[in-house]
C-alpha cells in the first residue's frame, strides 16, 4: 500500500509540478515583457516569440533525453567493447559472422514478410465481411479484443494451444494436438519443431494485429463514396468484383499505412519470443538477442548496442516514409 | 440495392464466414479462461473443451471394511457413498473387473460369497451380509459415473495469495497510473503550441516527433540505464515512470496535435481578440474540447504500460516489490511450465483489467487508432 501512496503522491507532485511550471513561467514572461508601457508593442512580439518554447520545453527535454540522446549514445556505444574500449567497427564485423545474429536477422525478415501480410489480409477480409452484416460491430469487437491482451498473456494463451503430452502422459490437452490426433495425425511438440515453430510464434502476433488492421481498414472502406459502388453495381459488377476492383484500389494508401505500422511492431517483437522459447530451437530474433547480450552473466553493451543499431537501421525507411507523408499532409 | 435471391444466399455465406472468423479469434482466449476455473487434475487429464459437458468416467472404489458393518434387523450392513466429494450420477456398476458395468443403479448384485450389493444412482451403496462379516479389505465396486461440470475459484486464490500475483498486480498499478497521467499534461501543452502558436521551426519539430514515433525503444535501454545509475535513481519506479513518459510522448504529442489542429480556428482567434492569453485559451477552450483525444491517448498509454514486459524488465529490479504481472507470468512460465491452472489464472488476473477497459472505452481506442495512423501516416 505504501507503494500506491508513493505512486499517487508522484502523480500529484508530477501534475502539480507541470501545472506550476506552465503557470509561473507564463506569469514571469508577462512580467519581464509587460504588454503595456512604452515598449508594449515590442514586448508583445518578444513574449509571443518566447511563449511557444515555454509550452514545448518540457516535452522537448524529455524526448531529447529519453529518445534522441540514446540514439546517438547507442551508436557510440556500439563502437566500444564490453569494457568500454573503442574498437571501431569490430562489433559489426563480429555480428556479420555470428551464427545467432544471422539466425535472428533471418527470422526477423521472415516475421517481416509474413506477419504484416497475414494481419493485413485477415484484417481486410474481416473488415470487408463485417461491413455487410447486422452484428458486424459485435464481431469486430471480438476480433479486435486481442489488441487489449498483453503479448505475455497472448503467449500463455497460445502456449496452451500448442501444449504437447508425451505418449504415456494421457490424452492431449492442447487444442492443436487434440485436433491433429482427432484427424488421425501424430501429436507434435510444435514449439521445438524447427522452422515451423517460427510460424507458430508469428500466429500469435497475427492474432493480435488482425484486429488493428481490421478497424482501420473498415473505417477506410466506410469512407469510400457510395456513388462509385452504385455505378459499378448498376453496370453489373458482382460483390466480389466491387470489393477487389473498386474498393481495394481506393484504400491502397490505408493498406500501406497498416502494413508499415505492423512492420514496425514486428521489428521490435520481443515479448512473444522471450515468453515462448527465449530464442531456443532456432527462433531467436534481434530484440531478444539484444536483451540477451545486455543481461547475460557478463553483459556486453557494445555488442548489444550494435544489434540495436541494426534494428534502428531496419526501421529507418519507415521513419522517412512516415515523415514525408506527414509533411505532405500538413502542407 | 441488391437482388433478393443472390442477396440472401450471399448474406448467409457472409454471416457464416464472419461467425467462423469470430470463433477462430475467441476460442484461444476462451479455452484458457475455462481452464483457469478447472482444478488441476481436470486440466491435466482432459481437454478444456470437455469441461462444459458432463464427463463420464469409470472409477474403482473400495467400500468400507466389513469390520465396520452394523446390524440392521436380520442383516449386517456396510454403507456409504462412492463419490468422495461433490456429486455425480451413477449410470452402471459392477463388482468384478470382468463385468464392471453389469448392473444398472438400484439393481442388486449378489456376490459369490453370498452378500448382496447395490449402488444407487446418487452413489449411495449398501452391502448386506447375512451374518456378521469380518475383514479389513472393503468390497471393490466398479462404478461408471457421469459427473457434472465443476468449476472452482481455487486457482485464482492460489495465484493471488501464494504465487505472488497479488503483489505483482499492485506493482503493475504502481507503474501504470503515474506513467499514464504525467505524459498527458506535458504532451498537451506541447501539442497546443505546435498546433496553434507561431514559432520558427514548427514544421521541423513536428517532423521530428513523427520520426520519433517509430524509434525502437531498445536504443534507449543501455544509455538510460547507465544514466539512471549515474544520477542515483538506479532500477526502480522513478526510472520506469520517466522512461514510460519519454517513450509515450511522441504518440501523445502527435495524436493531440493532430486533434487540436482540427479544432475550429475561429474560436481561438476570437478568444485572442478578446485578449485571452494563450495559457487561458489552452486551459478554458483547448483542453475541454480535446477530451476525446486525451481519452484516446490515455487508453493507449494505459494498455501499453500495463501490458509491457520489456521496459519493466530493463528499468525495474527483480525483487518481489518491483516485479510486474507480465514479468511474474514469464517467471511462472519458466518455473511452473506445465501447471496450467496456475498459468491460466495468472494470465487472466493480468488480462482482466485491459479487457474491461477495452470493452468499456473501445470507442476512444478506435478513434485514437484512426487519428494515429490514417491521418498522420
Amino acid at each position: 500500500m505504501d507503494q500506491l501512496l508513493f505512486a499517487v503522491s508522484t502523480i500529484i507532485v508530477g501534475v502539480f509540478g507541470c501545472v506550476a511550471y506552465f503557470y509561473f513561467s507564463n506569469i514571469i514572461l508577462d512580467r519581464v515583457y509587460p504588454a503595456s508601457g512604452p515598449n508594449a508593442g515590442a514586448n508583445i512580439n518578444k513574449a509571443n516569440a518566447i511563449r511557444p518554447w515555454l509550452f514545448v520545453l518540457p516535452a522537448l527535454l524529455v524526448l531529447g533525453l529519453y529518445l534522441v540522446y540514446p540514439v546517438f549514445s547507442t551508436f557510440f556505444l556500439s563502437m566500444r567493447d564490453a569494457r568500454g574500449t573503442f574498437v571501431g567497427a569490430d562489433n559489426y564485423t563480429w555480428l556479420a559472422g555470428d551464427d545467432k545474429f544471422r539466425e535472428s536477422l533471418g527470422n526477423n525478415l521472415l516475421w517481416l514478410v509474413i506477419v504484416p501480410a497475414a494481419s493485413t489480409f485477415f484484417g481486410l477480409v474481416a473488415a470487408g465481411l463485417t461491413d455487410r452484416i447486422k452484428w458486424g460491430s459485435v464481431a469486430q469487437s471480438l476480433i479486435f479484443m486481442p489488441m487489449a491482451i498483453s503479448f505475455v498473456g497472448a503467449s500463455v494463451i497460445w502456449k496452451f494451444i500448442y501444449d504437447y503430452r508425451g505418449e504415456n502422459q494421457g490424452e492431449q490437452i492442447g487444442l492443436l494436438n487434440a485436433m491433429v490426433e482427432a484427424m488421425g495425425g501424430t501429436a507434435q511438440t510444435w514449439i521445438t519443431l524447427p522452422f515451423w515453430n517460427n510460424i507458430f510464434l508469428m500466429i500469435i502476433l497475427i492474432w493480435i494485429q488482425t484486429g488493428f488492421a481490421m478497424v482501420i481498414l473498415s473505417a477506410a472502406l466506410k469512407g469510400i463514396s457510395e456513388e462509385t459502388i452504385e455505378a459499378a453495381y448498376l453496370d453489373g459488377a458482382t460483390p466480389l468484383q466491387i470489393f477487389f476492383k473498386i474498393k481495394i484500389p481506393q484504400i491502397w494508401g490505408t493498406i500501406a499505412v497498416v502494413w508499415t505500422t505492423i512492420t514496425v511492431t514486428v521489428l521490435k517483437v520481443f515479448d512473444i519470443v522471450f515468453a515462448m522459447t527465449n530464442g531456443q530451437w532456432g527462433t531467436q530474433v534481434l530484440a531478444n538477442l539484444m536483451y540477451d547480450w545486455m543481461f547475460r552473466g557478463t553483459p556486453d553493451f557494445g555488442r548489444g548496442s550494435a544489434i540495436v543499431m541494426v534494428i534502428m537501421l531496419l526501421v529507418t525507411p519507415v521513419m522517412i516514409w512516415n515523415i514525408s507523408n506527414a509533411h505532405k499532409e500538413n502542407r | 440495392m441488391e437482388m433478393a435471391g443472390t442477396k440472401s444466399r450471399l448474406t448467409w455465406a457472409v454471416n457464416l464466414a464472419v461467425g467462423f472468423l469470430v470463433l477462430l479469434w475467441i476460442i484461444p482466449t476462451f479455452g484458457l479462461l475455462i481452464s483457469s476455473f478447472r482444478d488441476r487434475d481436470a486440466i491435466s487429464t482432459s481437454g478444456w473443451w470437455t469441461a462444459l459437458s458432463a464427463s463420464e468416467q469409470n472409477v474403482i472404489v473400495r467400500a468400507d471394511v466389513p469390520d465396520n458393518a452394523v446390524q440392521e434387523g436380520q442383516v449386517w450392513v456396510v454403507s456409504g457413498n462412492v463419490f468422495d466429494s461433490g456429486a455425480g450420477d451413477v449410470t452402471a456398476f459392477g463388482i468384478t473387473s470382468r463385468a464392471p458395468e453389469a448392473f444398472a443403479p438400484g439393481e442388486v448384485a449378489v456376490h459369490a460369497n453370498g452378500h448382496e450389493i447395490t449402488v444407487g444412482a446418487n452413489g449411495d451403496y449398501r452391502i448386506a451380509y447375512a451374518e456378521q462379516p469380518s475383514g479389513s479389505r472393503g468390497q471393490r465396486l466398479f462404478v461408471r459415473a457421469e459427473s457434472p461440470p465443476s468449476f472452482t475459484l481455487d486457482n485464482y486464490r492460489e495465484v493471488l495469495f501464494a504465487e505472488g500475483m497479488g503483489k505483482a498486480l499492485l506493482n503493475t498499478l504502481t507503474v501504470t497510473i503515474p506513467a499514464t497521467i504525467i505524459p498527458i499534461l506535458v504532451a498537451a501543452f506541447a501539442a497546443y503550441a505546435l498546433a496553434w502558436m507561431e514559432m520558427p521551426g514548427r514544421a521541423l519539430l513536428i517532423a521530428g516527433i513523427v520520426g520519433l514515433l517509430v524509434v525502437p525503444l531498445q536504443v534507449a535501454f543501455i544509455p538510460l540505464l547507465k544514466l539512471h545509475n549515474n544520477i542515483g535513481i538506479g532500477k526502480g519506479y522513478i526510472g520506469i515512470w520517466l522512461a514510460h513518459t519519454g517513450f509515450g510522448l511522441p504518440l501523445a504529442v502527435f495524436l493531440l496535435r493532430n486533434y487540436m489542429a482540427g479544432l475550429p480556428g475561429e474560436i481561438i482567434e476570437s478568444a485572442r481578440v478578446d485578449g485571452a492569453s494563450d495559457f487561458a485559451i489552452f486551459r478554458k477552450i483547448i483542453l475541454p474540447l480535446s477530451f476525446p483525444a486525451l481519452a484516446s491517448f490515455a487508453i493507449f498509454q494505459f494498455l501499453w504500460v500495463w501490458n509491457d514486459l520489456l521496459v519493466a524488465k530493463v528499468f525495474l529490479g527483480t525483487g518481489e516489490d518491483q516485479v510486474v504481472m507480465t514479468g511474474r507470468i514469464v517467471d511462472l512460465l519458466g518455473s511452473r511450465g506445465g501447471d496450467w491452472e496456475i498459468l491460466a489464472a495468472s494470465a487472466f488476473v493480468s488480462i482482466a483489467v485491459p479487457i474491461a477497459v477495452f470493452f468499456s472505452l473501445q470507442r476512444y481506442l478506435v478513434r485514437g487508432l484512426l487519428a494515429g495512423s490514417v491521418k498522420g501516416g
